[in-house]
């Protein structure tokens, strides 16, 4: 059985962590109220952009020069993915979660014949996936150190992944992230950027029919869209980080809330452990004297 | 008078979303101004300058660098890529941020794409459009 000095210490050390997770656990609450209210005001913008592309689209996705970014490039051979992940672990699953969500998606892409390439925004999904697919990177970009990510980094990254396609580098284009459904609920979510996915009804009936009010363009709906789609392409890799940094913050108040409870549930069984190990200690020593006060 | 819903959002928030009677917008082929009943369209905007129009008398100047505006009947969505209010310009902001742009412009060069040149130039005019706004208040 371990000394008292040992269990002592372990004590010790078990309450100095459980300090830490919960002062990481305020921190990452704190943090992610700011985070939240920012993915928040992003959205109006991201919505609308959706409608006026969902109505451009249909008007254009039918004739024969529109461009490449609404269309793709005609072949579903060489597939991009764009993985977010956070910059800083002790979250939980939430990094693993789009990891594996990448991991499979590989497998199955190759499977099939196809050919990967990874852009990773954020530093731990970088490591986790170099382990298995070093050879598929393209490129890695990280937000570390940054207090707020600002649209124009988003735009960086949306520049990057539009000349890789002028330049023919790929055929489709996919992005991965953990969506923000509350701040217990991140989903791994998969979502098509490049050809950009059109709704059901508009692609299948080419503006004729429908149900929105018919649009004028000024200039010309192709040069409309020419300018539109990068933003749109920067809107959505904006959104998604953002999303991933709300999601990050709340994985981690969720984890470390975990952490601390399950340090405190530990601290518990070794006082418990201690107490029990004095006592017989304790009673060990009076049989001691008094087997030696009746051997006289 | 009629009112329609003017909204204004930039990547970051949503800036403005209220009825108004008249908005100008500085689209790209020349300021357009928008009444309820407009029919629908879609324009891309230059940098200019929004005026809002509220109650009879013009309430708001807000400068954009240029974005997409969706008009219908009843609103006008614009979506801008950087919105500032005209009174909190500052005209050596714009001087340095014109300098900057005519800086890019002058470092690219013919083989660059003409999509690359096409969105320099559009960036110089619209920092110019900034600075002219800037002193204009």
């Amino acid at each position: 059985m371990a000394s008292l000095k040992d269990l002592r210490g372990r004590i010790n050390s078990v309450k100095s962590t459980r300090k830490i997770t919960q002062a990481m656990k305020m921190v990452a609450a704190a943090k992610l109220r700011r985070s939240q209210a920012q993915a928040e005001a992003a959205r109006p913008y991201a919505e609308r952009m959706e409608r006026m592309l969902a109505s451009l689209g249909a008007a254009v996705a039918s004739s024969p020069n529109a461009p490449r970014m609404l269309v793709g490039t005609g072949q579903e051979r060489v597939h991009l993915l764009v993985v977010v992940t956070a910059d800083r672990g002790l979250a939980g699953p939430f990094n693993t979660n789009v990891g594996r969500l990448a991991r499979t998606r590989i497998r199955a892409l190759e499977a099939e014949g196809g050919t990967v390439k990874i852009l990773s925004v954020g530093r731990k999904g970088a490591t986790y996936l170099k382990r298995e697919f070093a050879s598929r990177f393209v490129g890695e970009v990280s937000f570390t150190g940054k207090k707020r990510v600002e649209f124009s980094d988003a735009e960086a990254v949306a520049l990057r992944i539009t000349e890789m396609l002028e330049a023919g580098e790929f055929d489709v284009c996919s992005l991965l992230y953990n969506r923000f459904r509350s701040v217990i609920v991140q989903i791994p979510t998969d979502q098509r950027l490049i050809p950009a996915p059109l709704p059901e009804d508009a692609a299948g009936a080419p503006a004729a029919t429908g149900p929105q009010a018919q649009y004028e363009y000024e200039p010309a709906e192709e040069e409309i869209l020419a300018t539109l789609l990068p933003r749109n392409l920067a809107i959505q890799l904006y959104r998604a980080v953002l999303e991933n940094a709300a999601g990050f913050y709340g994985s981690q108040m969720n984890a470390m809330d975990n952490a601390t409870r399950n340090a405190g549930e530990m601290i518990d069984k070794l006082t418990l452990n201690y107490n029990r190990t004095r006592q017989a200690n304790i009673t060990r020593e009076l049989i001691e004297i008094i087997s030696g006060a009746e051997a006289l | 008078m009629a009112t329609f819903q003017l909204e204004l959002v930039s990547p970051e928030r949503l800036l403005l979303a209220r009825q108004v009677e008249m908005a100008t917008i500085p689209a790209v082929e020349g300021e357009m101004g928008v009444l309820p009943g407009h029919s629908p369209m879609i324009v891309a905007l230059r940098g200019g300058v929004i005026r809002v129009r509220e109650n009879g008398a013009e309430s708001e100047r807000l400068f954009v660098a240029g974005g997409f505006a969706e008009v219908a009947p009843d609103r006008c969505t614009v979506l801008a890529d950087e919105v500032t209010p005209v009174a909190s310009l500052s005209r050596a902001e714009a001087e340095r941020r014109l300098a900057e742009a005519e800086a890019a412009m002058a470092g690219i060069t013919g083989e660059d794409p003409a999509e690359r040149r096409d969105a320099a130039l559009a960036r110089v005019l619209s920092m110019r459009a900034m600075r002219d706004a800037a002193e204009a208040a």
